[in-house]
């Protein structure tokens, strides 16, 4: 290289390297990510009577429906009260699916300000992770609520133990992969469309095969394996284990999960890094 | 003097009509062909994967190169589609060259278009943080400018109300102002001016000759002519994806104008010119105009125009009269010139004779105008030729002398007089 080339800030060329990921720029954007967390925050619940209460109304109501179909009409037994057993799942469990599906539209609804402006594309998924990190903030203190009344009040057998320090690790877990799967996903929407229509049906789909809606000692056999190996099945049972004592954790599997996040979200920054250049051309 | 952006060789290619495939099937399909070694099922549609220039593709620009210093304010001038956005496209990073390269030294800023990143729900001031962060700016950069955006804005008293209630011209007004303080080393800018009423506009014009007096390198698409040469100090003409002039401004625009000009000229053979009456003893056989010695009949303000008229004479003539006409678009006679007022005598013709006519300080006002010539004899004032309407020429925008738009309609002579307050 000669000695002029040094002093540019910035040289652009048609094909870059997979590695060149212009972190440095990410982080000179790192207001924007919390503009667009305030952003997405302010205006959600802009017009609505309830507003912010809606973070809270919206778990509740799932939980109470599944308590209704899953619990008394498919009759699924739980180690817990109906109610408290759903609660913990949806609330673990939305955090992910949440940030998958907003993840994954990142290129498509956001087509308009790319095609005008450059900032570091990568700050749009990070912030919807963000903005979701904060929704689980508060849908987890309603569980954690609902948990002490069901403690002190319906005598239920909750024993809260010491794997809640794995807590950060669980979160970092599924926000990793919702990001991760989120931006592969985002990446290829870009020139297949088809994907859009099945991230919704997958994300259910997913859900079925992890245990949110049982408790995993209920699956034996063959569907105990396959279920296992979904990555997300062992973050559910550990959260549950940690703040009621049902169910369990499994270091290995844990590991296995921890391992899969990091995967996906490596393939996921490389692949979104390498889509977001030029995807104005194909989206 | 520092060079801040070299762009070179950029090509950039569009496929036309789909896509890729489209689908993950046919993708599938097609790559599962080529494992097994057979023909690709899709082959004509993946031939245009392959990055060849096909007939399904568009050239928007085709090696591309130029420089641009520290302190230059560069107009790129072109038709629809000579490549203009795309290249500030690239610039800005928002898409990726096909082919070539650029480097930047500095941190580039681009405004496209205003308001990008607005979100209705927010407040003026949400989105006065939201829409600078968009566009590279750090929160306490805003917060040290909010007061001059807001000022700049006008919509103080809305400032608190949600967007989505403001009038499109306040809408733009507040997204203009943010985008007015943006403070980078590098500014791209596309045809953003032409927002908001008469008076904001030149504000916002006012805002642009700052900006550029403060050393700040800004790259600038405009269909205003007036704007860029006011503005730039350097200017580009791109057609059909080609750098074609790369000099002054002015020079440019005059390019960019006569190329779009549809019009006859700059030499007529008036020996054939049927219309015509007279004894035709003499006869005008040829003109051509000419602009800084070079063939051309298209002028800016304050320009000279040349005409060379060859006159034949069938026998000696003594004591002759030239008339030049101008007539306007609409052969409304403007001028009738004849030798005798520059103090310029014909004594005699013999065979042919070539006579130069220049035209210092042309002040006509933007349009098209119609040349036709006259000669006789001084003592009987008998005509020997006269063309009516034979030649053209064009005045065009963007001379720097001119401060303002000069309307067709507002008048046809461009005149400077003197002003002095004298009580």
């Amino acid at each position: 290289m000669d000695k002029s080339n040094e002093e540019w800030t910035l040289i652009v060329k048609p094909k870059s390297n997979w590695l060149d990921l212009h972190l440095k720029d990410l982080w000179h954007y790192r207001d924007l990510v919390m503009l667009f967390v305030k952003r997405d925050f302010v205006s959600a619940y802009k017009q609505t009577i309830l507003g912010p209460l809606w973070y809270i109304i919206q778990p509740i109501l799932t939980a109470i429906m599944y308590s209704v179909i899953f619990g008394t009409i498919a009759n699924i037994a739980t180690p817990l009260p109906k109610f408290l057993f759903y609660l913990s799942s949806i609330t673990m469990w939305n955090y992910f699916s949440e940030s998958l599906n907003k993840t994954s539209n990142t290129f498509i609804s956001n087509a308009q300000i790319f095609g005008k402006v450059y900032f570091p594309r990568l700050t749009v998924p990070l912030s919807i992770i963000i903005s979701n990190l904060i929704t689980f903030s508060i849908q987890l203190f309603v569980f954690i609520v609902v948990l002490i009344y069901y403690h002190f009040n319906k005598d239920a057998s909750i024993a809260p133990n010491n794997h809640l320090f794995l807590l950060p690790v669980l979160i970092l877990i599924m926000a990793g992969t919702g990001l991760g799967v989120g931006i592969i996903i985002s990446s290829l929407t870009t020139k297949y469309r088809d994907l859009r229509f099945l991230i919704a049906f997958g994300v259910q789909l997913l859900m079925f095969a992890t245990p949110v809606i049982y408790p995993l000692s209920s699956v034996t056999g063959l569907k105990r394996a396959v279920i296992l190996a979904n990555p997300l099945s062992s973050v559910i049972e550990t959260f549950r284990y940690a703040f009621t004592g049902v169910g369990g954790c499994h270091w290995h599997y844990l590991a296995y999960s921890f391992g899969f996040m990091v995967v996906v979200l490596v393939i996921g920054i490389l692949l979104f890094n390498k889509v977001e250049k030029s995807f104005m051309d194909t989206v | 003097m520092k060079t801040v952006i070299k762009v070179e060789n950029i090509s950039k290619e569009y496929r036309l009509g789909e896509v890729g495939t489209g689908t993950i099937s046919r993708d599938i399909n097609g790559w599962w062909a080529k494992v097994r070694g057979k023909e690709n099922p899709n082959l004509k549609i993946n031939l245009a994967n392959t990055g060849k220039p096909q007939a399904s593709h568009h050239q928007a620009l085709s090696n591309v190169s130029f420089d641009v210093n520290e302190g230059d304010v560069l107009g790129i001038i072109g038709k629809n589609g000579a490549g203009k956005s795309t290249i500030l496209k690239i610039l800005s990073r928002v898409t990726t060259p096909t082919e070539g390269l650029f480097k930047v030294k500095g941190r580039i800023a681009s405004l496209l278009e205003v308001g990008t990143g607005f979100h209705p729900e927010l407040t003026g001031r949400e989105n006065i943080y939201l829409n600078g962060a968009i566009l590279g700016m750090r929160k306490n950069e805003i917060t040290s400018k909010f007061d001059e955006i807001v000022d700049f804005s006008g919509v103080e008293k809305f400032i608190d109300t949600p967007v989505k209630r403001y009038s499109s011209g306040m809408y733009v007004r507040l997204a203009f102002a943010v985008a007015a303080h943006l403070e980078p080393e590098i500014l791209v800018v596309d045809e953003v001016l032409a927002v908001g009423d008469i008076a904001f506009q030149n504000k916002c014009m006012g805002k642009m000759s700052e900006v550029s007096k403060n050393g700040r390198t800004i790259l600038f698409v405009s269909h205003n002519m007036q704007a860029m040469s006011h503005l730039c100090t350097r200017g580009i003409l791109l057609q059909n994806g080609l750098v074609t002039y790369d000099g002054t401004i002015q020079e440019s625009i005059k390019k960019y104008l006569s190329s779009s000009i549809d019009t006859t000229g700059p030499t007529y053979d008036l020996s054939e010119t049927r219309d015509r009456k007279g004894t035709g003893i003499l006869r005008f056989t040829k003109l051509e105009i000419y602009s800084n010695n070079e063939l051309c009949n298209n002028f800016i303000i304050g320009e000279e125009m040349e005409l060379r008229l060859t006159v034949k004479a069938t026998q000696a003539m003594r004591n002759l009269s030239i008339a030049i006409h101008i007539y306007r678009f609409d052969e409304i006679k403007l001028a009738n010139i004849e030798n005798i007022d520059s103090d310029f005598r014909i004594d005699s013709i013999e065979g042919e004779a070539v006579y130069s006519i220049k035209f210092k300080n042309l002040n006509f006002y933007p349009e098209s105008y119609k040349l036709g010539f006259w000669i006789a004899s001084t003592d009987s004032q008998e005509t020997h030729d006269h063309l009516t309407v034979c030649a053209e020429f064009n005045m065009m925008e963007g001379a720097p002398q001119v401060k303002r738009k000069l309307l067709k309609s507002g008048g046809s002579v461009y005149l400077t007089p003197d002003w002095k307050k004298i009580k």
